[in-house]
């Protein structure tokens, strides 16, 4: 079934402006490409199989028919939407109407969307070009107030901060179900007066801990405090609201919402000095977004994304209630069949489509490796580049002790999942969990 | 069989690796992550445990079409190999990190870890022959002389043998070279990695002496008199010649050796090259991979990594192995171990523990 979604033939070019498109250009567009041919044998370990329990939508999502039905559309289309000819100006079109519809999707104007490649990008402009403009204004603006539970696109950004710029930098502590409590924020904030910025999350990748982001935005707003927020895994599930939700910058990415891979927003206020100043840009160049961001736009993948952003908020409201209702009964069934099973995070305030456990005396490893064998694919929470996985720092905040990291494993629901995927979960996870403890911690 | 390929990201396990998958085992890629800091282990094509080595081994994985994980076994590793490597040069012996790998973490904790979770066997990209079939496993060099790996894997008990898959004992490595390249693999060319792999910058007596401090003391020669000073006994060898930094030539000119290096007093021992001369050496804790015990009975052994191989006489007393060669060997360092081989045919092995001079 998720092949399917993949299939990308049948699509027909737009007749409208591919007329526009230069006879070369217009052939290769339309003739497919040749998959590579694999250098030895094929590889039958990783092709996407249809019958794949997949639970691990949090890492990322299969994008929606919509989606891909814009973005290859647009793929066939020629254009840099920053030329002034026809051409050009029909790919700013397409951008514009994209930009629209993300403003209104979120509750933010057109002008407070700055387009970028993707949440990662999105999260290192608001934290370093925020900290780097509101220091140029007043040098006293030198520290960083950070959950102690952000991604990484923001923590290791707040860390360089820390390592380059001299920044001094207040993690706030979590309570044991991962919240971040206003009055802690209040706290390290003092006057507020040499504060640079305040990022915390939505909603976390990890645990699913929903924060009280109203009440954290209104005690930053108390203070003068410019508030980020990465809502990049709530976008999808959560009523976010940009103008309302009292932050300054909040972080936006395609891929988590049905949308393709490698495009994301920073939804962005306009300045209001002294409190707020457009970033200090991270990538210099044609300034295409308003002077805080470079690059030629990706007028296809911006398609995309938007058509992703629209069919997923118009759903929204009911295909949260339905992920909530299958998380619980994933929840329940992981339960019955590991009666010792930790659920970590926000028993209430968590995202829809996540249930994160610790399984006491199981390396995550092998866990993850024992499913991946039967077909489940989920995670250990935070994937890591270094390949050796580290105890995660959002369950160390929240005191978990470094076993009980250890043994833990994510499994998110998305806009695919069905009854089937949490029955197939039901019946591996039990065996796997006994499987496991044989090997126990290493 | 349901195998579990250790896949260092070199090109010899990776060919081990599809070879199990082509003989039809259900073969599952696992890369060891042996350091919590990659960083500071040996970086890029000359070793075994660092980022680009983990992307290697997941490409290779890819191209052999077998699923692929990284295990982090960094923890026993540093306790069970770098930790023994320091404690073992401080007791004044010379250590195989190899060797220890091999019997602490590849055959044990790595093994283990898959028999747990469902595995069969492991399968390294070891020169070795090893022939499960009979009652006991028998292990034999590689045909790739200069390659042969049986030194160290000859630490490994019968029962860890039982385990084992070393599909490449049969080949030499230029043509397993071709075969990777034939495969597809990119590691084909990849350089064979050598020396430690958690000594990043190769400086083994730095990496010492950041462990265990300065120590300085005395260089005596055979009569006592000191001719020189040294920095840590830890940091020399038993044979080793240059880097001794004598100020004082010998009586004779001659160039001088270690002979002897004695942790408690903190004294290394030089002399004549001819005083490294031994006839008898002693062992401890032999693993016997073959029903030849007890003895006493004739056979050859290799008492270094690519060593010279002495013909000899073996028998064990109690747990303990003694050999007598028939000719002297020269510079045999307790640390090492004492492999016996009867022709390609791995016998026993033991850890040298005491060497000396019987005169014939």
């Amino acid at each position: 079934m998720i092949l399917v979604l993949y299939r990308l033939d049948g699509i027909q070019p737009n007749a409208g402006p591919a007329a526009a498109i230069p006879r070369a250009a217009r052939r290769s567009a339309e003739t497919p490409a040749t998959p590579r041919a694999a250098a030895g044998n094929t590889s039958a370990a990783d092709t996407v199989d249809p019958v794949v329990t997949y639970l691990d939508h949090a890492a990322t999502t299969p994008m929606l028919p919509e989606a891909i039905e814009s973005m290859t559309a647009r793929l066939r289309e020629l254009g840099n939407p920053s030329s002034l000819h026809a051409v050009g100006r029909h790919a700013r079109r397409v951008v514009e109407e994209s930009r629209e519809i993300i403003a209104e999707a979120f509750g933010a104007r057109p002008s407070e969307v700055v387009f970028t490649s993707g949440g990662t990008e999105a999260d290192n402009l608001a934290v370093k070009g925020i900290f780097w403009a509101r220091r140029a204004a007043d040098p006293a603006r030198n520290r960083v107030l950070a959950s102690e539970v952000e991604h990484h696109a923001v923590m290791d950004a707040v860390h360089w901060l820390e390592d380059h710029e001299g920044a001094r930098v207040d993690w706030i502590p979590v309570d044991e179900r991962g919240r971040v409590r206003p009055e802690a924020l209040l706290e390290a904030m003092g006057s507020g007066d040499d504060v640079a910025l305040a990022t915390v999350m939505w909603a976390n990748n990890e645990v699913g801990t929903v924060q009280p982001v109203a009440e954290l935005a209104a005690a930053a707003r108390e203070r003068g405090v410019p508030l980020h927020i990465d809502a990049v895994q709530a976008a999808g599930t959560l009523p976010v609201r940009f103008a309302a939700s009292g932050a300054q910058a909040l972080t936006l990415t395609g891929h988590k919402l049905g949308g393709p891979l490698g495009v994301g927003a920073l939804l962005l206020a306009k300045p209001k000095e002294p409190v707020f100043l457009d970033p200090v840009p991270l990538l210099h160049g044609g300034g295409q977004e308003r002077d805080v961001r470079s690059g030629t736009l990706d007028a296809p993948a911006i398609a995309g994304f938007a058509a992703a952003v629209q069919a997923t908020v118009a759903q929204r409201e009911a295909e949260a209630q339905r992920l909530t209702e299958l998380r619980d009964r994933l929840i329940e069934a992981v339960r019955a069949a590991v009666p010792d099973a930790i659920l970590n995070g926000d028993p209430v305030d968590r995202l829809p489509g996540n249930a994160h456990f610790s399984f006491p005396g199981c390396e995550g490893d092998a866990l993850l490796m024992l499913l991946d064998a039967r077909g489940i694919a989920c995670s250990t929470g935070s994937a890591c580049s270094a390949g050796v996985s580290q105890p995660s720092h959002v369950l160390m905040a929240m005191g978990t002790g470094a076993d009980r990291a250890r043994g833990s494993l994510r499994f998110t629901l998305g806009h695919t999942s069905t009854e089937a995927d949490v029955k197939a979960l039901a019946d591996a996870i039990g065996p796997v969990v006994e499987r496991a403890r044989r090997a126990g911690l290493g | 069989m349901r195998v579990l390929a250790a896949m260092s990201g070199g090109v010899d396990s990776a060919v081990a690796a599809a070879r199990a998958a082509e003989a039809g085992h259900d073969v599952t890629g696992v890369h060891m992550a042996l350091s919590s800091n990659p960083q500071s282990y040996r970086t890029g094509a000359r070793g075994c445990c660092t980022l680009e080595d983990s992307r290697d081994a997941r490409r290779a994985a890819d191209v052999i079409g077998i699923p692929f994980y990284v295990w982090d076994l960094a923890e026993r590793f540093h306790r069970d190999v770098v930790e023994d490597f320091v404690s073992e040069y401080a007791a004044g012996r010379t250590p195989n990190p190899c060797l220890r790998c091999n019997e602490k973490i590849k055959f044990a904790a790595l093994l283990d870890r898959a028999m747990a979770l469902g595995f069969d066997a492991v399968c390294t990209g070891h020169y070795a022959r090893l022939d499960a079939a009979g009652p006991a496993p028998v292990l034999r060099r590689g045909v790739d002389a200069g390659k042969d790996q049986s030194y160290v894997l000859a630490v490994c008990t019968p029962e860890q043998l039982a385990h084992a898959l070393f599909p490449l004992g049969d080949t030499s490595k230029a043509d397993i070279r071709r075969e990777a390249e034939r495969r597809g693999l990119q590691v084909a060319d990849k350089p064979d990695s050598h020396d430690i792999c958690f000594i990043a910058d190769g400086d083994t007596r730095g990496f010492l002496a950041e462990r265990l401090g300065a120590a300085p003391g005395p260089i005596v020669d055979t009569d006592g008199n000191e001719v020189g000073e040294h920095e840590g006994a830890y940091a020399y060898t038993i044979g080793q010649r240059k880097g001794l930094r004598i100020g004082t030539p010998a009586p004779d000119g001659r160039p001088r050796y270690v002979l002897d290096i004695s942790p408690v007093t903190n004294t290394v021992t030089v002399g004549p090259r001819e005083s490294l001369d031994v006839t008898e050496i002693v062992g401890e804790r032999p693993v016997w991979l073959s029903d030849v015990r007890g003895g006493p009975f004739d056979c050859e052994v290799q008492l270094r990594a690519h060593g010279e191989v002495y013909p000899c006489t073996a028998e064990a007393d109690g747990d303990r192995l003694r050999v007598r060669l028939a000719a002297p060997a020269r510079g045999v360092a307790p640390g090492q171990a004492a492999v016996l081989y009867d022709g390609d045919r791995v016998l026993a092995s033991a850890t040298i523990t005491d060497t000396a001079r019987v005169p014939a």
